[in-house]
């Protein structure tokens, strides 16, 4: 049951071939057999076998939707009334959320089975899944490896199928690079389109929330049920939200793809380079062309960023404060010593070092310099592509530069780790929907193509990724062991 | 631009972090290598660039002035580590 697709898992309901008490029990059992990869921070059992047998009785009634159900589990980033929220953080280790986040609560209203909450890095911030508080994740493929970060646990339980599809959030590049290095397909949408309302802030005009799951018509039917405009999140944008399935087989023809040239140049390891030349080939097969693009700010997108989300996130997380929720220092000797003790025990280092730099950017003195220019730069690498999607339908290129790496190789040196965003950051800074689509393998481990599209063509790239997936079976693949 | 040990302690004191003090020299070199980074936004011209702060430049949303929460302290102090009478408690600020 555990290879089925989500239309697949929905006929065998309706047909009574399994209910989904025992679907949710049968991928329960793989959760507690696969623990050693370390995907969940909290299993909710209970819960889930409740929530299926109300599936049940809902798909008996005949009126029930596709993800009435279905297993899933939420990135631990989204809160969950009742059961812990952790963020991945020591801070958070005691917070039972008050309530649910909108992405949960239209969720459940779908009828889909929560089994948990999966892993992460610490508040999102980090691109392995090494920073949290919980312990790394392993890759399915090789155990040894990253599974990407920071939705690591998200894109591990689907690659290893402990859940059937997943939420994860994209703040630069954690769905689409975890979903690379898992061999799974996952969905960046563009800013504003998914409501951020319970989904605990990092960067607040970056961050994303959007669905990982197996294939792309899996990810068209979780995003039906995320996507729409939200009045609890200030910046959830008022549009209607297209059917996501419509248009998935609708022929590539004519399609222009472009391939900026500043995402195959230095740093494109070689292997990558070759499974990412073989996916565009498949699409020409499909009739669509080529045309090189250059977008030369694209380089800038790093420096950018890292002025931009820790400058954020300094804000973001002066929340936690020891005072209303989570963590509490032992015996405070004033308020300063509260705030800083509880601050400096719960946080880890990866999220000290980005509140550090931010409150650097933003302090007398350095704003100009750094947070403004860093704004002006975000400017004009948003330009870049607004122009080049003029010329052309869809960007195309590779999610990382290299294959999963080690788990420990990047930690001793954090500006490394930070490099290996380098072709999803830009995406964020735009505020543009993207996709990972898994493209092959390099040394045996997954390689991730990237398309990016235009404001709200989320309908557009899921019909793009569907089309490569219905010629190509590397999203049907599961690692060995997990078959 | 690199920073000291000193700016280091001095940013942690801004942003009310405590940092271990064994720790001081890695976050110091770490923040100046990303400041190194930085520099290189430097090279380039935005003399007459608007600086973006949302992806869409809308401005923040406004609601009509209308109660619509109801009142939820006591769910919410539930998970606060120490009240009383339906305040948060802290260390004593005024003698």
């Amino acid at each position: 049951m555990h290879t089925k697709s989500i239309k697949d898992l929905a006929q065998g309901m309706r047909a009574g071939e399994f209910s989904s008490v025992e679907l949710t029990q049968a991928f329960l059992a793989r959760i507690k057999q696969h623990q050693p990869l370390n995907c969940f921070v909290t299993v909710t059992e209970d819960l889930a076998l409740q929530a299926a047998k109300q599936a049940d009785a809902r798909i008996a009634t005949g009126d029930a939707s596709l993800l009435a159900g279905i297993p899933i589990a939420q990135k631990d980033i989204f809160c969950t009334q009742g059961v812990k929220t952790s963020c991945g953080s020591k801070m958070l280790d005691n917070f039972i959320a008050p309530y649910n986040a909108t992405v949960v609560e239209k969720l459940n209203a779908a009828g889909a089975v929560m089994l948990g909450k999966l892993n992460m890095d610490e508040f999102a911030m980090g691109s392995s899944n090494e920073t949290s508080y919980y312990g790394a994740v392993k890759n399915p493929w090789h155990t040894d490896c990253v599974p990407g970060g920071s939705s690591g646990g998200s894109a591990a339980a689907v690659s290893a199928r402990l859940v059937v599809c997943a939420t994860g959030t994209d703040t630069g590049g954690s769905i689409r690079q975890p979903a690379a290095h898992c061999g799974i397909t996952g969905l960046k949408p563009t800013y504003g389109r998914v409501s951020r309302y319970g989904m605990i802030a990092y960067a607040s005009s970056l961050d994303q929330g959007g669905p990982m799951a197996r294939s792309a018509e899996d990810c068209a039917i979780l995003m039906q049920a995320m996507a729409g405009f939200d009045a609890k999140d200030s910046t959830s944008v008022d549009l209607p939200v297209p059917d996501y399935r419509a248009d998935l087989n609708a022929e590539l023809k004519g399609l222009t793809i472009g391939l900026p040239k500043e995402f195959f140049g230095d740093g494109l390891s070689g292997n990558v380079a070759a499974v990412i030349e073989q996916a565009i080939k498949e699409y020409q097969k499909l009739g669509a062309t080529v045309k090189e693009v250059s977008m030369p700010n694209l380089k800038l997108a790093i420096p950018a960023y890292y002025v931009i989300a820790p400058a954020e996130c300094s804000a973001n997380l002066s929340r936690f404060d020891g005072v209303r929720f989570g963590y509490r220092c032992e015996n405070p000797q004033d308020l300063a010593d509260l705030y800083t003790r509880s601050r400096g025990e719960a946080f880890g280092k990866e999220v000290k070092r980005r509140i550090l730099m931010g409150t650097y950017a933003l302090s007398a003195g350095y704003y100009d310099a750094y947070y403004i220019k860093a704004q002006k730069i975000r400017r004009l690498i948003s330009e870049d592509f607004k122009k080049t999607l003029t010329e052309v339908d869809v960007i195309m290129g590779p999610v990382t530069p290299t294959t999963a790496f080690g788990i420990g190789e990047k930690m001793a040196n954090p500006i490394e780790m930070y490099l290996s965003d380098i072709y999803t950051i830009a995406i964020n800074l735009a505020g543009l929907p993207a996709m990972s689509i898994p493209a092959g393998f390099a040394e045996g481990k997954p390689v991730g193509l990237q398309v990016i599209g235009n404001y709200f063509k989320e309908d557009r790239l899921l019909n793009i990724a569907h089309k490569y997936q219905q010629v190509t079976d590397w999203h049907q693949r599961s690692p060995k062991g997990f078959e | 631009m690199t920073l000291t040990a000193d700016d280091v302690k001095k940013i942690a004191h801004l942003a009310r972090l405590g940092i271990n003090q064994q720790d001081v020299t890695s976050y110091t070199q770490d923040l100046s290598g990303m400041l190194a980074l930085m520099t290189q936004m430097g090279a380039t011209n935005t003399d007459n660039v608007l600086p973006m702060a949302h992806p869409m430049d809308q401005t923040q949303r406004l609601r009509v002035d209308e109660v619509t929460e109801s009142d939820n302290r006591a769910n919410f102090q539930v998970i606060a580590p120490q009240v009383e009478d339906g305040l948060y408690l802290v260390p004593k600020v005024i003698e």
